[in-house]
């Protein structure tokens, strides 16, 4: 009896012990009332910009503010919701020839590294797997804020950018010289769990 | 020249009504097939589906009147077919109707479901009446599947009016062509 109590008091000062220099806090991005974004533009015929969003998607983070390159971010979007304010045209982008959402229904993004440049930027490489194919891609990322919100949790919130190449994952489409590649950003506010 | 059905065989109105429509559904079906093939850079990659569009609209007005003027008519005799030929005949003039009234619904909701209006070759705007996210997808592919079931029914139909002229030899396929006696 003398020894379980012995054995449950270690392992519960281990797990005290193990816990405590990770102070990295999960946070789930805020998609349940919208305060985050998948938004993307892709040059038309080389004349504007035509920009897009998905509209669903979930993910979650883990942050530290003292050691942000312990960060990990990890996003599963739903390829079918893409939107560009034109329901031909969304049709179009799930067919076959371009996101091919039947076969490929989620995109996601996995951090394998971080690292901070300054006080409020990082640039966080990861996997991104699109079209069914996973290749490394690096996002710029900038912290905008966080901080207690006025309802009792507690939020921190980015903006990371990047530029695919879309042949790169096989979306062989072609849209034009001036429509090679797409550039993405995502608004991401977590709120701390 | 009698205007409406007798008996005896189809008036103008009708025999209008299916050969154009016959004709208009066949180079749909070409249009439709070969348009969504077109490369982003043709010259008709956007007035294909216009006239597509504009086209599919005529024809749901066209179907609508049709079913109307059919119904407010004589029907005309079918007594030289076998009661076998008579239900299947049935089954097939019915199962036109209700494939092209679909077919032509979800080629409407294709271009509507977000809202936007069918520019009806710039005459007037058929209005979007129902938007869902994500509809256009569906009825696409909806679209495609009927418009192969229409052309299959087409063909059928066909070679049951090629068998009634010339393995039967009555007059069916050509009292689609030139009408009712005068009588």
């Amino acid at each position: 009896m003398k020894s379980r109590i012995a054995a449950l008091a270690a392992s519960m000062s281990v797990a005290l012990l193990t816990s405590l220099p990770a102070t990295a806090a999960d946070y789930v991005i805020d998609t349940k009332n919208a305060h985050a974004s998948i938004t993307f533009r892709i040059k038309h015929l080389g004349f504007s910009w035509l920009t897009g969003r998905f509209n669903k998607f979930s993910g979650n983070f883990t942050f530290d503010e003292k050691n942000p390159d312990a960060s990990k971010v990890k996003v599963e979007i739903d390829t079918a919701s893409v939107d560009t304010n034109h329901a031909e045209r969304d049709k179009h982008l799930r067919a076959a020839d371009l996101l091919a959402t039947d076969e490929f229904p989620t995109a996601t993004f996995e951090s394998t590294s971080v690292k901070a440049e300054g006080s409020d930027k990082a640039k966080i490489t990861g996997n991104l797997t699109l079209h069914g194919v996973t290749k490394e891609i690096t996002i710029d990322a900038e912290r905008i804020g966080g901080g207690k919100d006025p309802w009792g949790g507690y939020r921190d919130g980015f903006v990371g950018t990047t530029e695919l190449t879309l042949a790169d994952f096989g979306i062989k489409r072609d849209l034009g010289p001036a429509a090679k590649t797409v550039e993405l950003e995502l608004n991401i506010e977590g709120i701390r769990q | 020249m009698l205007v409406r059905d007798t008996s005896g065989g189809y008036g103008i109105v009708s025999r209008l009504f299916h050969w154009l429509m016959a004709i208009a559904i066949i180079a749909m079906f070409v249009l439709g097939v070969w348009m969504v093939g077109l490369d982003y850079y043709s010259p008709y990659y956007n007035s294909a589906p216009d006239i597509h569009r504009s086209v599919g609209m005529l024809l749901l007005f066209a179907l609508i009147v049709r079913w109307l003027w059919r119904a407010v008519n004589v029907k005309p005799s079918d007594a030289e077919l076998s009661p076998v030929e008579k239900t299947a005949a049935r089954a097939v003039h019915w199962g036109f109707y209700l494939l092209l009234l679909a077919l032509l619904v979800s080629g409407y909701l294709i271009s509507t479901a977000g809202g936007e209006p069918i520019s009806v070759f710039g005459w007037f705007n058929v209005p979007s009446i129902f938007q869902m996210r994500g509809l256009e997808s569906r009825a696409g592919y909806v679209h495609k599947i009927l418009a192969y079931g229409v052309i299959a029914l087409a063909a059928v139909h066909t070679l049951a009016a090629l068998k009634h002229h010339y393995v039967d030899k009555t007059a069916i396929l050509k009292r689609m062509w030139s009408g009712p006696p005068n009588s």
